[in-house]
């Protein structure tokens, strides 16, 4: 049972997290304007990088609050949680 | 009474009481501080068992968790299989008979109790040995939250089955002042019998503690008989000792076969001899101590053969207690049926066996070095290290937050383990920050003796001509060294592939005595270092962990939680037949004396088509939606308008994925211009919020706007039914229900008893219909002046099975029922819900993908079935006759299934709703639908089947 | 017509309750109004409105007047009042925090209170909480939004010693944790009458 930072309420057991996949994929600016496959890229795909990862993360069973986290997912440690508000939320 | 292997004195069990047992229907006894095994050696019993493929003998072969021999299936107090004669501690009335292999679950349902406790602290200790004691009081006296766990009936570990001196007294005694000034700190949590049996990530650790077995019928029955403990440790210590590993020969496996070092623990802390004349075989020094200890005991010990050329500094002590050693010698195999009798025993040179001869025995004591218990540490991923002086696997580097000590560390000395116990523990405390105690003593170990190199031997040649096929490597797999030769010929050379081919390490025991011997045999078969061979993973559990320890409470009626509505008394009361929806339980239908679910509905559904009825729909999912920008929140995430919605009003609407899948629907209420009450379905609630949250967290952050979840907040009561104006009229005289003053998709705020209650005018049946809104405090009551109320229009109260028959007929779906994630509300027919003035919505620019377009999509609509009798199973496919009127050559083109089929009260017959491919290009045309074996043919039509003017929903 | 009868989820649980242990003393609280309460950015302005200083530090909780002010969230709190009416304790708060471009929900039936007291407290509750409730780091003050068994809750921590402590859990789960506490105390009782 791993332990995830909440960047508000602390470690907490991973059960107490929902997963919410890739980081920094907005919503397109102007979805009209999109071709099908450029829309399609934004709904269907994200990246399946092995190593460092930028994904958000929901405290869902404590403050509700999301998150960003880099994480490795060969060896699934944190390397470190930000709020979404946090400056240096740009994926390094 | 003392039995007959009995030693007169010593030993901690209690000899003053005896407890009666049975084992293979015999009756015996033995003490309080037995195992069974000890018990059963006592009594001169070795063979425990036959062995699960050949049916070879087997007996007790190590004292603890080790032992490969003797699996037991237990009888009484409860039925339970394979368990190790050596780790059940014998209790009063306990029965039971050795296994072949296999066990027998129990048929019976298990009363126990099994539970669960999360605990928390800064120094787990695992093993309570010389190095595991040392820690915890290193770690206990800094003031440090401390664990400490070992899986024995008390403490000490290998000083129990020795006659080690600390501080020129006993160690035992040292054993019990350690364990009296843990008990005596307050942060300090010590635990006997209890098996950290995995760890995990940041310091979890599983530890599985046997509370009650070992009292016997005194068991309390209100105290969870096992308890897994979640441990969460900032540090861990593992202590764990190490496995005495035996060495592979020829029918190796005959019972009175044993480990040194179990022969041993046997004597000193059992009392029990486990032979009269022994031979030992070594390759190391420590057996000289089971030697010597069983011959002071009265054993005779007819040879020490130890493999070593130069055999060891120990020799003349032997000899000098009338033991005779055989240097350079090895036993190349055994004679006996259900007890050994003879060992041969044949010199040794340069890898090469000489000829045999028999010495006499009924005990065989066999010691191949030792296995540092690494469990622990390789299951937190810690790389291992071969070392090739002790022949064995060690730890092969520093982990965070975890650290091995004393033996499972590779130290076999008594001072060094007490040392290297309480340098981890420091170690601990200092990447912890916390100073250690200013007195921090530990007693002083005797300087111990430099003992003579061990050889590492794996396996003596086999000179019995039987090619290997009765050397056994894991005793419980029945596997061998011809098994391992036959993998490697096969091609195998990974560990892990010979461990799969062969089964070796996959039994019960988990190959903690074959493991490292078939990783030496592989690396010597294949000519490789067994650093290169490796060892399988280890995985948890360290030891089997029942099934009833992992569910612990979570049994019965705490399986999973059961949400109720606020009336659920009432419910129940009323003979409510329940359904689960998610977590909750809501009434499916109130059946009347004699009546089943089909009449109960029929008569429910009649009812409100013709009268009135009245729902608990308290479990629909509500969210307050507040703030300025509530209005731009809800346009972009519903299909629909919501911003022109009037206060006051009310709007049906639909929400979509992304993807431009329906994933909810629901009405919303304008409670204020900047204040909204969204309702979604029951299952839809906390996903609704959820996606909110989402958006409004990740996407537009601006938006001044909060969610709040309100489904409790609210009980929900739809009055529906031509007469419902009357009723809810009467109860709530303040309100003008007419249809002029209170129309179709309004709501209204009034009070009863000065109670806030809502009155909305929302349908979910095209019948005239109100939903009443009130604090659940309330709800009994409220809901009580209703029946009250409706009683002169016999009001009859309804379940969830009349609400989907009464919606269905009017066509209207149930997100996550008739639909599945692939369906766009133009697919429901509901292109009238999708905005074409809002710029955008979440979903709007994959209406318009190609594959969205396609006409064949899967349509919502209804279906009649021709014979007016058959109601389809719901799931059912639907296929359509070639132009020849026959059935086209399979596989057989599936046009879509039935998602909701039900018998109407209103039409009189069955009919269903269906998603079909180009469905509402369809309507009039008959298609079919297999039904246990036959094509029914059905019609198709639209998916409003009663009032489709929609004539009734003013009343 | 008479006063509307008021009715809770664990009336049913009462006499259990009343049969625990002293070392476990469980009773329900109910009929205490609350709001959850929304507010960006929180000043001395609200403090005055709302006559409470909202705690800001994650996992804590205040006194407010007879009630409470819980931190829910970086922007969101439970006020509980056990003197005012629901619709009251809105109309006050949301009075007090809308022009601050804040919001103010009724959650009175949302939620259930248990006021759980006793020496074996910590040990009921760690059976199905995995969070540290060690008083080291769960005194007076401390509040966690976690699970309890399988229900969601929220834990108040009311003493320093560890041996007082309110639950919040939703309405609906209530009668699951009543049996829940009930079978993880069963181990305390003396006389343990299933
Ligand atoms: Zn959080």
């Amino acid at each position: 049972m791993q332990l995830i930072a909440c960047p508000w309420c602390g470690p907490r057991e991973e059960v107490e997290f929902s997963y919410g996949g890739q980081a920094h994929v907005p919503y397109p600016d102007s979805p009209a304007e999109l071709s099908d496959e450029q829309w399609a890229h934004y709904v269907f795909h994200r990246d399946n990088t092995r190593g460092r990862f930028a994904e958000r993360w929901n405290h869902s069973a404590g403050c509700r609050r999301w998150f960003n986290a880099i994480r490795d997912t060969a060896t699934y440690r944190f390397e470190r949680v930000y709020r979404l508000d946090d400056p240096k939320s740009v994926t390094p | 009474m003392t039995s007959s292997s009995r030693t007169p004195e010593g030993g901690r069990v209690d000899r003053a009481t005896t407890v009666e047992f049975t084992f293979d229907g015999q009756t015996l006894t033995g003490h309080p501080g037995d195992t069974l095994a000890s018990a059963l050696l006592a009594n001169g019993r070795h063979q425990v068992a036959t062995s699960i493929k050949l049916g070879r003998p087997r007996g007790i072969a190590a004292a603890w968790a080790e032992d490969p021999g003797g699996l037991v299936q237990i009888e009484e107090p409860f039925p339970e299989p394979m368990l190790l004669a050596t780790t059940v501690e014998l209790a009063d009335g306990l029965a039971a008979s050795g296994l072949p292999g296999q066990g027998r679950l129990a048929d019976v349902p298990d009363s126990a109790r099994y539970d669960a406790v999360h605990h928390h602290v800064d120094v787990l200790v695992v093993g309570a040995g010389p190095a595991g004691l040392a820690a915890a009081l290193t770690a206990a006296r800094s003031g440090a939250r401390v664990a400490l766990v070992d899986e024995q009936s008390e403490a000490g570990g290998s000083l129990l089955g020795g006659t080690d001196r600390l501080d020129d007294a006993p160690a035992l005694q040292w054993v019990a002042a350690a364990v009296a000034e843990l008990a005596a700190a307050p942060e300090v949590l010590h635990l006997q019998r209890t098996t950290a049996f995995g760890s995990y990530d940041d310091g979890f650790v599983l530890a599985l503690e046997r509370r009650t077995d070992h009292l016997g019928a005194a068991a309390p029955k209100h105290v969870s008989r096992q308890r897994v403990w979640r441990l969460r440790a900032r540090s861990i210590v593992v202590a764990t000792g190490a496995h005495e590993r035996p060495v592979v020969f020829a029918d190796n496996d005959r019972p009175g076969t044993m480990l040194a070092g179990a022969a041993r623990t046997f004597l000193h802390r059992y009392g029990v001899l486990p032979g009269r004349e022994a031979v030992v075989f070594t390759t190391n020094d420590s057996a000289y101590d089971a030697a010597l200890d069983l011959s002071r005991a009265g054993v005779r010990v007819q040879a020490v053969v130890d493999a070593r050329p130069e055999g060891s500094p120990r020799r003349a002590e032997c000899e000098r207690a009338g033991i005779r050693v055989l240097s350079g010698a090895v036993v190349t195999g055994t004679r006996g049926v259900e007890r050994v009798t003879h060992a041969l025993v044949a010199p040794f040179a340069d890898g090469e066996v000489g000829a045999s001869s028999a010495i006499a025995c009924d005990l065989l004591l066999v010691s191949g070095g030792w296995n540092p218990a690494v469990h622990l540490f390789s299951q937190s991923r810690g790389r291992l290290r071969y070392d090739e002086g002790l022949g064995a696997f060690v730890p092969g580097e520093e982990l965070d937050g975890l650290a091995v000590a004393g033996s499972a560390a590779g130290l076999f000395d008594l001072a060094g383990c007490l040392a290297d116990g309480q340098r981890v523990a420091r170690a601990a405390l200092a990447a912890l920050g916390v100073a250690p105690a200013a007195d921090d003593r530990l007693p002083t170990a005797p300087e111990p003796v430099v003992p003579a190199a061990p050889l590492v031997l794996w396996r003596v040649p086999d000179t019995s001509g039987a090619e290997g096929t009765t050397s056994f490597v894991d005793l419980q797999r029945d596997a061998t060294v011809a098994d391992v030769a036959r993998a490697i010929g096969a091609g195998l050379r990974s560990i892990e592939h010979v461990k799969r081919y062969t089964t070796i390490g996959t039994a019960h025991d988990q190959g903690k005595t074959s493991g490292v011997l078939t990783s030496g045999i592989v690396a010597e078969l294949l000519g490789v270092p067994v650093q290169d061979t490796g060892t399988t993973t280890f995985r948890p559990p360290y030891t089997p962990v029942a099934f009833a320890a992992l569910a612990g409470r979570d049994r019965g009626r705490l399986f999973d939680p059961e949400r109720v509505t606020a009336l659920h008394d009432w419910h129940v009361a009323a003979g409510a037949v329940f359904e689960d929806v998610g977590q909750w339980k809501r009434p499916r239908h109130y059946p009347r004396p004699g009546e089943d679910m089909e009449a109960a509905v029929l008569r429910e559904c009649a009812a409100v088509r013709t009268g009135v009825g009245i729902l608990d729909g308290s479990t629909l999912g509500k969210i307050d939606v507040q703030g300025p920008d509530a209005a731009v929140l809800l346009d972009r995430l519903y299909t629909n308008l919501m911003s022109s919605l009037k206060v006051g009003s009310v709007r049906y609407g639909v929400m979509c994925g992304v993807d431009g899948m329906v994933i909810d629907d629901g009405t919303v209420l304008r409670l204020a211009e900047d204040r909204f009450l969204v309702l979604t379905t029951t299952g839809g609630a906390a996903k609704v919020l959820d996606w909110m949250e989402e958006w409004v967290q990740t996407e537009w952050p601006d938006l001044r706007v909060h969610c709040t979840s309100v489904t409790e907040q609210w009980v929900t009561f739809p009055v529906v039914g031509p007469r419902s104006r009357d009723v809810v009229g009467a109860v709530f005289p303040g309100v003008d229900v007419s249809a002029e003053a209170f129309p179709f998709m309004t709501w209204r705020d009034t009070t009863l008893e000065g109670v806030p209650v809502r009155l909305a005018r929302i349908s979910f049946s095209g019948e005239l219909a109100f939903e009443v809104y009130v604090n659940p405090w309330y709800a009994v009551a409220v809901w009580e002046r209703l029946l009250e109320a409706g009683r002169p229009y016999g009001i009859t109260p309804y379940g969830t099975e009349t609400m989907h028959v009464l919606r269905a007929e009017k066509g209207y779906p149930i997100i996550g029922q008739d639909t599945d994630g692939t369906v766009t509300p133009h697919d429901l027919g509901m292109a009238w819900a999708v905005s074409k003035k809002k710029p955008d919505f979440i979903g709007k620019r994959s209406f318009s993908r190609q594959a969205n377009q396609d006409p064949l999509r899967k349509q919502l609509v209804g279906l009649l079935p021709v014979d007016r009798q058959t109601v389809l199973p719901e799931g059912s496919q639907i296929v359509e006759f070639a132009a020849d009127g026959e059935l086209p050559p399979p596989p057989v083109p599936m046009l879509g299934h039935v998602t909701s089929s039900y018998r109407s009260a209103e039409l009189a017959r069955p009919f269903a709703l269906a998603l079909v491919k180009g469905g509402r290009e369809r309507i009039g045309e008959t298609v079919h639908v297999p039904v246990h074996g036959t094509l029914v043919p059905v019609e198709v039509t639209g998916s409003v089947l009663v009032d489709p003017e929609g004539a009734r929903r003013d009343g | 017509m008479a006063e509307l009868l008021r009715t809770h989820p664990l009336e049913a649980w009462t006499a259990a309750f009343e049969r625990l242990p002293d070392t476990v003393r469980i009773a329900a609280e109910p009929y205490v109004a609350m709001v959850d309460v929304r507010l960006g950015t929180v000043g001395p302005g609200a403090s005055t409105a709302l006559g409470v200083d909202l705690p800001t530090a994650p996992n804590t909780w205040v006194p407010a007047g007879a009630g409470r002010a819980v931190w829910l969230g970086p922007d969101e709190w439970l006020l509980t009042s056990p003197t005012e009416a629901p619709e009251e304790l809105e109309g006050r708060v949301r009075a007090a925090v809308v022009g601050l471009g804040g919001s103010a929900t009724d959650v009175s039936a949302q939620r259930i209170g248990l006021r759980l007291a006793g020496a074996r407290v910590r040990d009921v509750l760690a059976r199905g909480c995995s969070i540290d409730l060690h008083p080291r780091v769960f005194g007076r003050g401390s509040s966690a939004q976690t699970t309890l068994g399988q229900a969601g809750v929220v834990l108040l921590a009311l003493s320093d010693a560890g041996d007082d402590v309110a639950v919040l859990v939703r309405s609906s789960f209530a009668g699951y944790l009543a049996d829940w506490l009930l079978d993880a105390a069963l181990e305390f009782t003396t006389t343990p009458d299933r």
